[in-house]
């Protein structure tokens, strides 16, 4: 008889792999992509296009000058490049675009070891450094549904409108949630992005903890301080953010409780950041702040063993 | 004070959607006739191993005892098949450990042993734990504990519920779910001895909700005022997802209640005891016959006929496979037990033991090893882990052979079900290394 394998159990597997994942992040961004070329005209799938071959160039690089395995195959790079066009405004240009790429992938997410290593999330991460270097050109919004871009109509975004007190009519809930707005690419229509979440919980890809419990707590928080919940949660990159960006696998809790705590943290920065700060929108900084806590998060918040007696007595007798 | 029977499972955490692939269910067993050679490994159970009774050239009865041990914790084992001891020599067992293994030459005739008569009755709890021991028998679900073990239950702990484990979670496993609609009455009979002896008035048959037939076939049986005059056997249905029948998971499905760390269901109050286990032990109070028998389930891609099978304890898998039809494809893998926890075999001339369940042969497709990439965090394996666990860390400190964060978080209250292994979009071999891990604790208790 034929040598036969041996190999230690289970000896079965679900079918899921992480391409097969980001496989389904790239389906559930495909409506806010769409969204984003309706909005704002086919320069937003040159710099859709123009981010993703970034990511995969960099990403193929790196790992051969590190002499790596090859990841380039796990799509993980053409989710980071997608999000990353997301949050950019259509006007960029394509090579700050395109630079943003390589920092999200050779700075933020190579450097530290590749897929599950990075402590940041890459998009977001190069986002505020393009922001933080190119400040008047990151937010240099175009008006939706006006796609001549030789004299392109410049507007605000809802919640710059906010801040500066603008008396410019406010957009209504309906353009809001169609997008109808100034802003980032793919972060101003909330619908192509709810769509996208129910498709990532609906498939299993990302639990809904950490989006309800964002959205929620900066609902509630909104609302204390008198602002207009659901202008907040329609607005700027919330959405976005929450489904997108603070379930990334890598940078978010891998336990309930802590899942929890990391999403309530995200929900009350994002406000406060509204409210308080000095920019009209916090996201970015939000989640990339709870990133860089979730190790501490997951040290303080986790799960207790199967039968264990509550920690504290038995665990310190040790 | 009398328990109440629950109408629905209670919640358990975690588990892994595994697909059930039950093809055998509806095939009725068969009965393989007796092979010329049986092989008797000394260790069939957990324990200490046994030690031959018989020498070379002894003449022996089906039913006569082989091997035997002064243990606490071991059983004695039988001859399957009646003839001449051909030698005691060396096997490999699945874990690639060498035993000692009495090897008998079949007669034919399997004559059983004259001096086999029914045990008298039982009546204490000590005759109870004498005749378990006896009749040679072992956890049949797939452990192999020594049955004699768990049936005494120390003065100290107060059992209210006897829990009957037909959840039958693993893939392909199907011999419990033929046992109940086979056996149905045998195991009543079973239930009432032990229930009686060990004065537990609440016994819950916990059976997964994907076998109808058998839930129909055993409420049927419990309902019968005959059968179970006292009202007291009931048949839950869990729900069907890997893995509720692990003990812990089990205890917690039929009473809400946790089974302690490094503690036993009777901690609880519960005893557990597999279908296959009572209903054997039915029978041996009826004819003294000690386990020599076991129902198998052989299936997987490989494998021409599919079925289950009643298998003289000691046949070889390649005898087995060839009453099943052979072998379709040329077999790349072959499973004792389930695909979940089972152990891959190194080749198919390694016998049938007490605890096996199952033989699973699969060809090339199924047997291919996907490679391990790099973890992403996604916390499926956490959200899998029945017990609790963040499978992703113990396999990190396993790798970097830190003991004192395996210890911290509680690598030994992994079971090894395979449910993060499973869930791993990366294919990481997360119970592979659990079990290194684990190895690596023991071997540091050891040393203090």
């Amino acid at each position: 008889m034929n040598k036969l394998i041996v190999s230690s159990s289970p000896h079965f597997h679900a079918k899921d792999t992480t391409q097969t994942l980001m496989l389904d992040v790239i389906i559930a961004l495909t409506p806010a992509m769409i969204a984003s070329v309706i909005l704002f005209g086919f320069r937003a799938a040159v710099i859709i296009l123009t981010t993703v071959a970034a990511c995969i160039l960099s990403e193929y690089v790196s790992r051969r000058v590190m002499k790596r395995p090859q990841t380039v195959g796990d799509l993980s790079c053409v989710v980071t490049g997608v999000l990353l066009a997301m949050n950019l405004p259509v006007s960029i240009s394509p090579i700050i675009a395109a630079f943003g790429g390589v920092i999200a992938i050779v700075v933020v997410k190579q450097m530290f070891g590749g897929i599950g290593q990075n402590f940041v999330n890459p998009a977001l991460t190069a986002r505020i450094i393009l922001m933080n270097s190119f400040p008047a050109k990151m937010t240099a919004w175009t008006a939706p549904m006006n796609h001549s871009f030789a004299d392109a109509t410049t507007t605000a975004t809802p919640l710059g409108m906010l801040a500066e007190g603008s008396a410019d009519a406010m957009p209504s809930y309906l353009d809001m949630l169609l997008g109808n707005t100034g802003g980032c690419l793919g972060e101003t229509c909330a619908l192509a992005l709810l769509i996208g979440g129910i498709y990532l919980v609906a498939r299993r890809v990302i639990s809904p903890v950490i989006p309800v419990t964002y959205l929620a707590t900066a609902a509630v928080l909104s609302l204390l301080l008198g602002r207009d919940p659901l202008f907040d949660l329609l607005s700027g990159g919330l959405m976005i953010g929450a489904i997108f960006m603070a379930t990334d696998y890598t940078t978010s809790p891998i336990n309930f409780g802590a899942r929890i705590v990391y999403a309530i943290g995200c929900g009350v920065l994002t406000i406060l950041i509204r409210q308080f700060g000095s920019l009209p929108e916090g996201v970015s900084y939000s989640i990339v702040l709870m990133n860089i806590l979730v190790p501490l998060i997951e040290r303080a918040v986790k799960p207790r063993a199967f039968g264990k007696a509550k920690a504290g007595k038995a665990g310190a007798a040790k | 004070m009398k328990e109440l029977f629950p109408k629905h499972p209670y919640r358990t955490h975690g588990g892994a959607p595994v697909p059930h692939c039950k093809n055998t269910a509806h095939a009725e067993t068969r009965v393989m006739p007796p092979p010329a050679v049986v092989t008797l490994p000394m260790t069939q159970h957990i324990g200490a191993p046994c030690t031959p009774v018989v020498k070379k050239g002894d003449h022996v009865y089906v039913g006569t005892k082989v091997a035997d041990s002064t243990a606490y914790v071991s059983a004695p084992i039988h001859a399957s098949v009646s003839g001449t001891v051909k030698e005691i020599a060396k096997v490999m067992m699945p874990g690639g450990q060498m035993v000692d293994a009495v090897v008998i030459e079949s007669d034919g005739l399997m004559e059983r042993d004259p001096a086999i008569q029914p045990p008298a009755e039982i009546k204490t709890k000590q005759q109870l734990a004498q005749a378990a021991r006896d009749s040679g028998l072992v956890g049949l679900g797939g452990a192999g504990f020594p049955a004699h073990a768990k049936l005494n239950v120390p003065e100290d702990k107060n059992i209210d519920t006897l829990i009957v484990n037909v959840a039958e979670c693993e893939p392909y496993i199907t011999s419990d779910h033929r046992e109940a609609l086979e056996n149905g009455k045998n195991v009543l009979t079973g239930i009432y001895k032990i229930k009686e002896i060990l004065g537990v008035h609440r016994v819950l048959i916990a059976i997964e909700d994907n076998k109808p037939d058998a839930i129909e076939a055993l409420r049927k049986i419990a309902d019968d005022p005959q059968m179970d005059p006292n009202d007291e056997v009931r048949v839950l249905p869990l729900h069907a997802r890997y893995p509720q029948g692990a003990e812990k998971v089990l205890v917690q499905a039929c009473t809400g209640r946790k089974v302690p760390a490094g503690g036993l269901p009777a901690d609880v109050g519960c005893l557990v005891m597999n279908i296959a286990s009572v209903s054997f032990f039915a029978s041996y109070m009826k004819t003294g016959m000690p386990l020599t028998l076991k129902r198998v389930t052989v299936d997987g891609s490989a494998v021409t006929n599919p079925q289950n099978v009643i298998v003289p304890i000691g046949t070889k898998i390649a005898e087995l496979m060839e009453f099943c039809g052979g072998y379709k494809e040329e077999p790349k893998k072959i499973i004792m037990g389930g695909p979940m926890m089972g152990v891959a075999v190194t080749s198919d001339e390694l016998p049938i033991l007490k605890q096996n369940n199952g033989i699973l042969a699969f060809g090339e497709r199924e047997a291919h090893l996907m490679e391990p990439t790099d973890c992403i965090r996604c916390g499926r394996c956490v959200a899998a882990c029945p017990m609790h666990l963040v499978p992703t860390k113990l396999e990190k400190y396993a790798e970097r052979k830190d003991v004192a964060m395996l210890k911290q978080l509680d690598i030994m209250t992994c079971m090894e079900c395979g449910c993060c292994s499973y869930s791993c979009p990366a294919n990481r071999r997360i119970v592979q290394a659990i079990r290194l891990g684990k190895f690596y604790v023991k071997k540091e208790n050891a040393k203090k």
